[in-house]
């Protein structure tokens, strides 16, 4: 069920330059599935909308999410100024998330880029305790390496860098390549560049692509229809060849989207 | 406490509306908010067919609002009657269907289809970028809006709301001209026409270039629209336009709304709809207001 609350921060600490890591204590937790995301709600009167961020992390035992998020615009910068302790209203569990039973018996290469990195240490998690082996390729653009450690210490993980500052120098694909990285299905996240390139990819080596997409949103509950994808059929709720990437998505079958 | 009031011969329970396109068909905010408490639920624009809408970015964060292009998606008029309909059909509320179109025949064709079914009012939206006449047509030249009202009333079976761009240089012709075209309600204000600019990219931030300005921001400039509007016409009006709050409604309501929608606010939080009904029972409690007819207009120098 969603729902607006107010979860209180237990956690807020920048981990490289503009990126943020908040933990809250939220109910959410008990049902949030990788791939799914939450909607921030700045305090400031002058900025009515949720900010959608994509969960990093879930426990249900001790009700705790964690998001990581890049403090960019004026919005996400007055979330990073919250500190432990204090309140903030969020709307959630938002979205569909990444389809873990589809992919049982494969190995998943879990592919993100820039701020797209985070949702898939939850990917990582849930795939892993549900015993289906997972690689995971992380793209940066340089060597401010957010939550590598966390990554490397639940898989097989591989870096790319633009800058060429460490492991492979270019995008995940790259990385893919000279590092000698197979699997057979693939859960992506991050820009629209990489995105596409990854459909091509998964298309050429006929692999199952589940790739999150990103749009400016408004209500994230379906009713604006503000952040949409075009489709390749009609969706079956638009009637149209537009899906609603608040609650068809964010994570679409790579084959099913025109991007 | 008297909280009912009348829209053209239809009574609802209370004047609290959801506004068109901020709501879906009910079915996405009925978790937040029980559509059974609200005066009546008005729906995304409909229209004879499935739109596609515009491309994205379609909607972006300003100061104190936002703005949009969605360009009018929706399934259409068939599968609204085989779905939403049915849907909000269930709850103890009104229901009110917003119909777009790109012609006069695209419009009334849509109001056909809906006549045989049991939707309470229709509001017309005469605001769409992108007809037949050109930019705006339908609802900036008050001959054309007579004209359209008179047109899509004789096609109508059910009390005709006609929903008035704020985009013209006076708000009181186009009432003047809706009223004298046979409408049987006026609502406003559809959205102000604004523009962002994404300086460090220097494009701009909708795909659209305009959109759509709505949210707290707007709030003065609707009041003394609805103000205006009240005062040039008879058939009651429904205002709308950066109401969050049940001071919000109330403000409207003595402008001379004898109803009012909650629209962008349902964005920052989906139970709004229901703060204002209990907000302005406390209004009522406070001031000893037995009728909220009473202050339908009440504002005094």
């Amino acid at each position: 069920m969603k729902q607006k609350e107010k979860a209180q921060i237990i956690e807020q600490v920048e981990l490289a330059p503009g990126i943020w890591s908040l933990r809250l204590k939220t109910e959410m937790a008990k049902e949030a599935v990788p791939g799914q995301f939450i909607g921030i709600y700045p305090k400031d009167g002058s900025r009515l909308l949720m900010r959608p961020i994509s969960i990093c992390d879930a426990d249900d035992k001790d009700g705790l999410l964690r998001v990581v998020y890049r403090a960019g615009g004026a919005g996400t910068k007055e979330i990073s100024s919250y500190k432990a302790g204090s309140e903030i209203d969020i709307l959630g569990v938002l979205g569909n998330g990444y389809d873990i039973d589809a992919v049982k018996g494969k190995k998943v290469l879990l592919l993100g880029g820039g701020i797209g990195i985070p949702p898939m240490l939850y990917g990582c998690k849930v795939l892993k305790e549900k015993g289906t082996d997972c690689a995971a390729v992380l793209g940066y653009a340089d060597s401010n390496m957010f939550l590598k450690d966390d990554f490397e210490a639940v898989c097989d993980t591989h870096i790319a860098t633009m800058d060429g500052s460490f492991g492979t120098k270019g995008t995940v694909i790259d990385a893919l390549n000279e590092q000698g990285v197979s699997g057979n299905a693939i859960f992506a996240c991050g820009p629209m560049p990489m995105l596409r390139a990854i459909k091509s990819y998964a298309a050429e080596k006929g692999m199952e692509a589940y790739i999150s997409l990103e749009e400016r949103m408004a209500c994230g509950v379906g009713a604006c229809l503000g952040c949409v994808t075009k489709t390749v059929n009609v969706d079956h709720h638009t009637h149209v060849k537009n899906s609603r990437i608040c609650v068809e998505g964010p994570v679409f079958k790579a084959e099913d989207v025109d991007i | 406490m008297n909280t009912r009031v009348n829209i053209a011969g239809i009574e609802l329970k209370n004047p609290v509306m959801t506004a068109s396109g901020t709501f879906g068909s009910g079915m996405e905010y009925a978790e937040f908010a029980d559509l059974n408490r609200l005066g009546a639920v008005v729906t995304k624009g409909v229209a004879n067919v499935p739109w596609e809408g515009n491309p994205t970015p379609r909607v972006t964060e300003v100061y104190g609002g936002m703005l949009n292009a969605i360009g009018l998606q929706n399934p259409g008029v068939d599968v609204f009657m085989e779905r939403d309909l049915p849907f909000l059909s269930k709850y103890d509320t009104r229901v009110i269907v917003n119909v777009c179109g790109h012609t006069v025949e695209e419009y009334t064709e849509t109001v056909e289809k809906l006549n045989s079914t049991d939707v309470d009012l229709y509001e017309i939206n005469l605001s769409c970028p992108n007809v037949k006449q050109g930019a705006l047509a339908f609802g900036q030249d008050p001959k054309v809006l007579e004209e359209t009202t008179r047109a899509i009333k004789s096609a109508s079976k059910k009390p005709v709301i006609i929903k008035l761009s704020p985009n013209v240089t006076s708000i009181a012709d186009m009432a003047r001209a809706a009223e004298a075209g046979g409408a049987d309600c006026i609502s406003l204000i559809n959205t102000l026409i604004g523009m962002k600019i994404d300086i460090n990219r220097r494009k701009f931030v909708l795909a659209n270039k305009t959109g759509g300005f709505s949210g707290p921001a707007v709030k003065p400039v609707a009041v003394r629209m609805v103000y205006d509007a009240a005062h040039a016409v008879k058939i009651p009006v429904i205002g709308m336009g950066g109401i969050s709050n049940a001071e919000d409604a109330i403000e409207f309501i003595l402008a001379g709304a004898t109803a009012i929608s909650v629209g962008t606010a349902n964005f920052h939080d989906p139970s709004t709809t229901i703060k204002v009904v209990e907000g302005i029972e406390e209004y009522m409690s406070k001031y000893g207001v037995a009728d909220i007819n009473e202050l339908v207009g009440a504002v005094s120098v």
